[in-house]
């Protein structure tokens, strides 16, 4: 096969040509159709809005509109379930439209806050959507009652048929939708929102309304847009964190088929810029670069973890909870148990490497991309692009993955909108490779923590001290959250104030300390942020004391959850599902974990056995969760179920570590994940108590790891103290 | 210059031939719903029929292809999502974020070619393919599902 090339030439003055002509032709089409013309959800919205959250078409057709990003987590159909319920539409006939993020601005953040993580989707706007729909239903009626000249207390609605019995009368929203456009809307507080008991839709284990576009390749992910004229980029930042670029030897790849450009991104990254993306990844392959490593080209794992050690006996820790004396209390006991425990680095691995598109002009910025927070999109946009916000705009597309890693930092906006300023109006869309995403990851903290507890004879636990020693994320990305010293987050699921990462123990005297030991490494929230980490050092310690104080797990922690009745009923349920004390097969053992996290209540058991050799598997793990109103049981369901190979896939395999200062694991093949023919069966025990709003998302991570290594603990007889357990000799 | 016969389609595609099948049906073909997950065949995120057999095409230079070489993306698996593994990650609700999906699907329907009844065991080592957010559980269920009726449909 003759090599080729489509690209006439890669000479300046025949590209800009060329892309000066296909700006015109995407301008129009990305104003007409962000997400593209197949895009997913291009719902016709071309009725009457009622409010901001429901508009309603001529057809019957109601379109509920999203403020929040789904990536995957079923958010999208739960609110619309929501919606649904106070508006009393037919779900049949429902459409979903996203709003931008330039239109929330334009219209003074009418949806609220856009940001989708913190497992916050549904819990925090929950009420809001909820009035949306229940005063466009108001606001419906009273049009069919103006229209009939009857009192809108006599109308009844359902399936958003009208109906006025005593004339006999019916009619549509559709119908009266535009009429009910112009009626002035009702004060949202003068609403009364239906009893979570009289739930029809809402509550209901509904089918996604996204699922369709997943199953035949017609989903357009940001990856997969393709606009007029868009050229493609691949990128590389310095691989050790801090470095710089110095320079790089264009020359050698600009004759290469399809190449247009070598462009310095920032100061510390390049890319390549081509008519095709493997185009430009191939030549950026081959592109000498010059790199200033910069001071922390020497860290390594190992220098990393002296460096926490440190922290664990430090004098500068600061104390996020005292009560008592617990130091005095365990140097009196009889029996000290002590404990050091360690947790590495983690990487994201979305599945949809990062990306985007950005077009930039000289009076209008936009972006394509897949993002948790459309509007810190918005403003990296407008940040790196100079222009102000009002002319920027930022179409989203639902992310192949989040996780955590798609919502703060912004960084892959910042870097499309810098390749893109350097070709004006040509859209370029810029995508990381696997090894790029691996290397310049905001990975989940590293930390490690020591246990100290006393017991006394009759095994009672007399004191607890933990110091946690490790890399502060608010540090690295949010320093006006640290204050007087206090980094709350880091000790997240370890609190004393109930409502959302409540501790649900109750010791005579407990010291908590913090040390914060920062790296050079970028770090961030990944899917359950610390309470990961502190629900396997508190979990597993727990487990450690109880066989110290020879009581059994279960007994053990039952004790001190007098004060925590959500706790301990989910605890119980989790339990009471999995059979706990019962018999089981011959070489099974059972760890069970409870923690909270996000607002919401979760614990585990799992079912382990070690083999001869010391592999593990696991076979059946049981969860329950009391997030307080359940919205849609089988997509919590899934949650729970995807939570545990997340979970799992950290406990087994997980691990970013650190050599000349960079990431080693760079692709699948050195960061391995957790397979179809490893999942355990997982059971989900949904306990609502309908008195508060929980997240979903997360919550239920944090008691994956620790119940497997309690399970395993129960299996061997030693406790396990590391991740991931592919480091750890069990036998 | 390559001849490709794509969803039964031939088409000539002017390319590098050390370009890999993804790349070419991404980029040159327009066929977006074959996903680039890890470009190492770890993942399947890439995943299409080659010949009747699944097939990670991230590393399968277009150049080593022929114009017999029969090649079956997502979009061509059967019309309007109708064949049964479709239908069955459709009744369980299987994609979460969904990027990984067709793979899954692709992979899962070479299976039940290959082993109309498969057992967990079967399933366990054909259905190798990464999902992040964890739908293992669904997939075999529906795996089993799409074997259920395709059995029936068959009877």
């Amino acid at each position: 096969m003759k090599k080729t090339t489509s690209v006439a030439s890669p000479s300046r003055r025949k590209f800009i040509l060329h892309s000066a002509a296909a700006a015109s032709g995407g301008l129009a089409l990305g104003l007409r159709f962000p997400l593209g013309p197949q895009g997913a959800h291009a719902a016709d919205a071309t009725g009457a809005e009622i409010n901001a959250w429901v508009v309603v078409n001529p057809d019957d057709t109601c379109v509920i509109r999203i403020a929040r990003s789904e990536m995957g987590q079923g958010t999208h159909t739960g609110l619309a379930q929501l919606v649904v319920e106070e508006l009393e539409c037919d779900w049949s006939k429902i459409r979903l439209d996203f709003i931008t993020a330039g239109q929330n601005l334009a219209r003074k953040r009418v949806w609220g806050e856009m940001g989708t993580g913190g497992s916050r989707g549904i819990r925090t706007s929950q009420d809001y959507i909820r009035r949306g729909g229940a005063a466009a239903r108001q606001m419906l009626l009273q049009a069919a009652a103006d229209e009939w000249k009857v009192p809108v207390s006599e109308l009844a609605v359902s399936n958003g048929v009208i109906t006025h019995a005593a004339s006999n009368r019916t009619t549509s929203y559709g119908k009266v939708a535009a009429a009910a456009a112009q009626l002035a809307p009702p004060d949202p507080k003068s609403l009364k929102l239906k009893d979570p008991k009289d739930w029809k839709i809402a509550g209901k284990p509904m089918k996604r309304l996204d699922t369709a576009d997943k199953l035949d390749g017609r989903k357009v992910y940001a990856i997969d847009l393709k606009l007029p004229g868009m050229l493609n980029a691949a990128i590389k930042a310095c691989p050790v964190f801090g470095g710089k670029l110095v320079s790089y030897d264009q020359a050698k790849v600009l004759s290469r088929p399809g190449i247009l450009a070598v462009v310095k991104v920032n100061d510390n990254t390049v890319a390549v810029v081509a008519d095709t993306w493997w185009r430009a990844k191939s030549a950026l392959e081959a592109l000498p670069i010059v790199w200033d490593e910069g001071p922390d080209a020497t860290a390594t794992s190992a220098t990393i973890a002296a460096h926490l050690k440190t922290g664990l006996t430090s004098g500068d820790a600061y104390a996020e909870r005292n009560e008592g004396d617990a130091l005095k209390a365990i140097e009196g006991a009889s029996t000290r148990v002590e404990a050091v425990y360690a947790t590495p680095f983690l990487a994201h691995a979305t599945m949809e490497p990062m990306n985007c598109t950005a077009r930039i002009t000289a009076d209008r910025g936009e972006v394509w991309v897949a993002t948790q927070n459309a509007e810190g999109s918005l403003a990296a946009l407008s940040e790196e692009s100079g222009l102000p916000l009002a002319k920027c705009e930022v179409y989203r597309h639902d992310l192949g993955g989040g996780f955590g890693r798609r919502g703060g930092p912004q960084d892959y906006v910042r870097q499309a909108v810098a390749i893109a300023k350097q070709f004006p109006g040509t859209p370029v869309k810029m995508i990381w490779s696997r090894e790029e995403d691996q290397a310049h990851d905001y990975f989940r903290p590293i930390s490690q923590a020591r246990m100290v507890a006393g017991v006394d004879g009759a095994g009672n636990l007399l004191g607890m001290h933990i110091r946690i020693s490790g890399q502060s994320i608010n540090a690295y990305m949010n320093p006006t959250a640290i204050k007087d010293g206090k980094d709350k987050r880091q000790t997240q699921g370890l609190w004393t104030e109930p409502g959302d990462a409540q501790l649900g123990y109750t010791f005579p005297n407990f010291l908590l300390e913090y040390a914060m030991r920062n790296t050079h490494v970028p770090v961030g929230p990944w899917r359950g942020v610390n309470t990961n980490q502190n629900g396997v050092y508190m979990e597993c310690f727990m487990d450690e004391v109880a066989k110290a104080a020879g009581k059994d797990p279960l007994e053990f922690r039952r004790a001190f959850m007098a004060k925590h009745p959500k706790h301990l009923a989910v605890l119980n349920a989790a339990a009471e599902k999995a059979g706990w004390g019962k018999p089981l097969p011959a070489g099974v053992h059972r760890g069970i974990a409870q923690f909270m996290g996000y607002g919401s209540y979760s614990a585990a058991v799992a079912e382990v056995s070690v083999s001869a050799k010391g592999d593990v598997k696991v076979h059946r793990l049981v969860l329950a969760l009391d997030c307080g109103h359940a919205v849609n049981p089988d997509q919590i369901a899934a949650q729970v179920e995807g939570s545990v190979v997340y979970g799992l896939t950290a406990a087994l395999y997980g691990e970013i570590s650190i050599d000349k200062g960079r990431v080693v694991e760079t692709n699948f093949h050195t960061y391995p994940m957790l397979r179809l023919a490893e999942m355990p069966k997982v059971e989900t025990v949904i306990v609502p108590t309908y008195d508060f709003w929980g997240g979903v998302g997360e919550p239920t991570i944090c008691v994956v790891s620790p119940a497997v290594m309690n399970a395993i603990h129960a299996a061997t007889g030693k406790p396990v103290r590391t991740l991931p357990l592919k480091n750890v000799k069990l036998v | 210059m390559a001849k490709l016969n794509i969803n039964g389609k031939v088409r000539d595609v002017e390319v590098e031939p050390d370009t890999p099948l993804l790349w070419v049906l991404r980029e040159q073909v327009g066929l977006t719903g074959t996903k680039y997950g890890c470009g190492i065949a770890q993942c399947g995120a890439c995943s299409v029929h080659l010949n009747g057999k699944v097939q990670r095409s991230c590393s399968l230079p277009v150049g080593s292809l022929k114009a017999t070489d029969r090649i079956v993306t997502i979009e061509g698996l059967a019309p309007n999502a109708s064949h049964a593994v479709q239908k069955a990650w459709a009744a369980l609700d299987v994609p979460q974020c969904g990027y990984c999906q067709s793979g899954q699907i692709m992979a899962a329907a070479a299976l039940l070619a290959a082993k109309p009844r498969p057992t967990d065991a079967d399933i366990d080592a054909a259905m190798t393919n990464v999902c992040r957010c964890g739908t293992y559980q669904r997939i075999r269920a529906a795996v089993h599902l799409a074997a259920d009726t395709a059995g029936k449909a068959k009877a």
